[in-house]
């Protein structure tokens, strides 16, 4: 028997030192970034509330937090204008926040009430409005890339002068969707901007058992398109870079891959004590934290870009807005159960959605 | 007016509808330049440019992601699998994405996938498949299988100005077949409605497909035995038109269920479980399956014969049943 090679190399690449205190650079002003670090306060917040619901047994199902990672989603959907699509997964909240989603449609998709933009149907971020660029994905990974890839063509087909972007993890580059859809996005030179979150771990399995490459960048050469290895928490890298395969996308260029190192700070889901990550990784990204050093970032000397007492008032509004949220959320009912058989074929194509909510189509 | 075969009725409805709505595109492999492996898009490239006739690398899954993705912001996209056995290759994003979005968040997936499904053109295990069992069961899909050139047209059409995924299952075998005069002008022929192609008062035959044309002569040769056949056609598999089903199996008290699918699992039971349950008192007789036996569909013409249902195999089992 021919003997199998075991030596898969490190469980993830040891992170950079933490001097990596300075971060990029960006074209943003102070308005703008203030406004990143409120998208990032925000996310995490409000996955510390939804933490809070699930522990008081509030939470119908799992619960799935992208603490950590919060400069990615935030970074790159902040580099889309209105008229652009997003296709989130389930550790983007941010993205959604930054699209105009309220905290409240996601506690109350998380609930499983009535009032959710799915009425009850579907769960947690498991949502899209079409009229907020807003494309909801489903579970089976890497099926969302062919899925943008066609938001994207379609664009180009009706002159919307919008792009596509959307995410997978490291463990999601290994479906053959994943690969299908970059290559024909690739093929037909759509607008598609693709973030890979190399969060290092795919549920118990480490980015070395996914694959034996140690940057998922290089895949893109693959498809004849360029790709960018990007600091995933660092939010002004992110964005620097989103925008730029962003324009690119707008130009005609056709599509980008970023790759965004970062870390996934938690369990799989909240049930998953993520006892198999070793306890130094963690330790050691934690001084990576992407709120903390942007933070550090908007209070360094000679910035003059935030004092602590404005950013303790962004904080502090946060918390005021969430607390409305969360009671807006547990006000709402669950479903009734006859909507149960309801809204399983669309009436025309400008049905209101069975949820009774109103359907939001395209025009 | 001249006859038209059911490859040209399929090659016309694509051609109005893109001519009639500018959403409408085509999106597959080999389309363009070739004009698709049956030729049904012959000359399309030309008339509708590269943008509309959209061929892609060998990515039957993204194919289909990518017509969704269209969808979703308004387009009518029609999906060619070049033989629909490679629809297995496209079963996530048709029943896990496609199906169920309009009941998950209220969007709807006005797509159509359609190809060349059937044997009896000694296509083997690959090129002969009928695989509308794997999804009927998947809520948010309709299902067409049209058997006549007419239909074809009609049902087509029907399917490309439906707000819901539509898979469309063409019978290749029937392809240059038949021919018929089509109906002037723009016409649809509604999905969810069976159709008695055939009166009767003795014995009812439910098919759909190339299966349709089977029944037809069977009831000729039966006519001389004095069994006067009733033959439905299905034409849309999902939803099923139970209406017309039960009351063909109330007027004849006697039935047999025909396709050209394995047994197990069939659309075929699914229509046998509903006269079952519902329309058990008017029977006379126990219903009937004609299907393929559970195997792959072979390759070799005597194995793929003594596969299929035929009008020699159909018309045995009407004196079987009739003599109950």
């Amino acid at each position: 028997m021919a003997k199998v090679s075991r030596n898969w190399g490190p469980l993830h690449p040891a992170p950079p030192p933490p001097d990596e205190e300075r971060l990029a650079k960006t074209e943003l002003g102070r308005e703008a970034q203030l406004e990143l670090y409120r998208f990032m306060k925000l996310n995490r917040m409000a996955e510390d509330r939804l933490g809070n619901l699930y522990r008081q047994g509030k939470v119908v199902g799992g619960l799935y937090s992208s603490r950590g990672q919060e400069a990615t989603s935030v970074g790159s959907a902040y580099a889309l204008e209105p008229q652009d699509f997003v296709g989130p997964l389930i550790r983007n909240l941010g993205s959604m926040l930054v699209r105009g989603v309220q905290p409240s449609e996601v506690m109350m998709q998380y609930m499983a009430r009535g009032g959710g933009p799915t009425g009850g149907k579907d769960a947690n971020t498991h949502f899209g409005d079409v009229s907020r660029g807003l494309i909801a994905p489903i579970s089976m990974l890497g099926a969302l890339i062919p899925v943008m890839a066609g938001v994207a063509l379609a664009a180009r087909m009706q002159g919307r002068n919008a792009v596509a972007l959307t995410y997978i993890g490291d463990g999601g580059t290994s479906t053959g969707d994943f690969h299908e859809g970059m290559n024909l996005a690739a093929v037909l030179n759509v607008p598609l901007v693709l973030i890979v979150e190399n969060n290092g771990w795919a549920y118990s399995t480490p980015t070395s058992r996914q694959m034996r490459i140690k940057d998922i960048a290089v895949r893109a050469a693959g498809y004849g398109i360029p790709a960018e290895i990007v600091d995933g928490n660092d939010v002004l890298a992110v964005h620097g870079a989103t925008k730029r395969a962003v324009e690119r996308a707008r130009g005609g260029a056709g599509p980008t891959l970023i790759e965004a190192k970062t870390f996934r700070m938690k369990g799989h889901a909240e049930h998953d004590d993520a006892g198999y990550v070793p306890r130094e990784q963690i330790e050691e990204w934690k001084k990576k934290d992407p709120i903390d050093r942007f933070e550090r970032h908007l209070l360094g000397e000679g910035h003059g870009l935030a004092t602590r007492e404005e950013l303790e008032a962004i904080t502090s509004a946060l918390d005021s807005m969430l607390n409305e949220e969360v009671d807006r959320a547990l006000a709402s009912p669950l479903p009734p159960p006859e909507r149960a058989f309801l809204g399983v074929y669309a009436e025309s194509p400008v049905s209101p959605a069975a949820s009774g909510r109103g359907g939001r189509v395209a025009v | 007016m001249s006859a038209v075969t059911y490859l040209e009725a399929i090659r016309q409805a694509l051609l109005e509808e893109m001519e009639r709505d500018e959403r409408v595109f085509l999106i597959g492999q080999d389309l363009g330049v070739y004009g698709g492996a049956f030729r049904v898009t012959a000359g399309l490239l030309e008339r509708f440019g590269p943008e509309r006739v959209v061929d892609t690398p060998i990515s039957e899954s993204a194919m289909v992601g990518a017509a969704i993705g269209a969808s979703l912001l308004g387009m009518r996209p029609v999906v060619e699998m070049q033989f629909i056995d490679f629809i297995s290759c496209a079963f996530n994003q048709i029943v896990n994405f496609a199906a169920p979005n309009h009941y998950r968040w209220g969007q709807a997936v006005p797509i159509v996938v359609r190809g060349p499904a059937g044997g009896n053109v000694h296509g083997s295990v690959f090129h002969s498949q009928n695989p509308e069992g794997f999804f009927q069961r998947a809520p948010g899909l309709k299902i067409v299988a049209p058997a006549t050139a007419a239909d074809a047209k009609g049902l087509l059409t029907a399917a490309i100005r439906d707000p819901n995924p539509v898979l469309f299952f063409e019978h290749k075998y029937l392809y240059r077949r038949i021919k018929e005069e089509l109906p002037n002008g723009d016409y649809e022929v509604p999905i969810g409605r069976a159709r008695v192609a055939r009166e009767g008062r003795d014995l009812s035959v439910i098919t759909y497909g190339a299966m349709l044309h089977v029944a037809l002569e069977a009831a000729g040769r039966l006519e001389a035995d004095g069994i006067d056949l009733e033959v439905l056609d299905l034409r849309t598999l999902k939803p099923l038109d139970q209406e017309a089903i039960l009351a063909s199996v109330k007027k004849t008290s006697r039935v047999i269920v025909l396709s050209e699918e394995p047994l197990t699992g069939s659309v075929a039971g699914e229509v046998a479980a509903r006269i079952a349950e519902h329309a058990f008192p008017w029977l006379d007789g126990p219903v009937h399956r004609l299907c393929c036996p559970d195997t792959p569909v072979p390759f070799s013409p005597p194995l793929e014969e003594a596969y299929l249902p035929n009008v020699d195999k159909l018309v045995a089992k009407v004196r079987e049943l009739s003599s109950y």
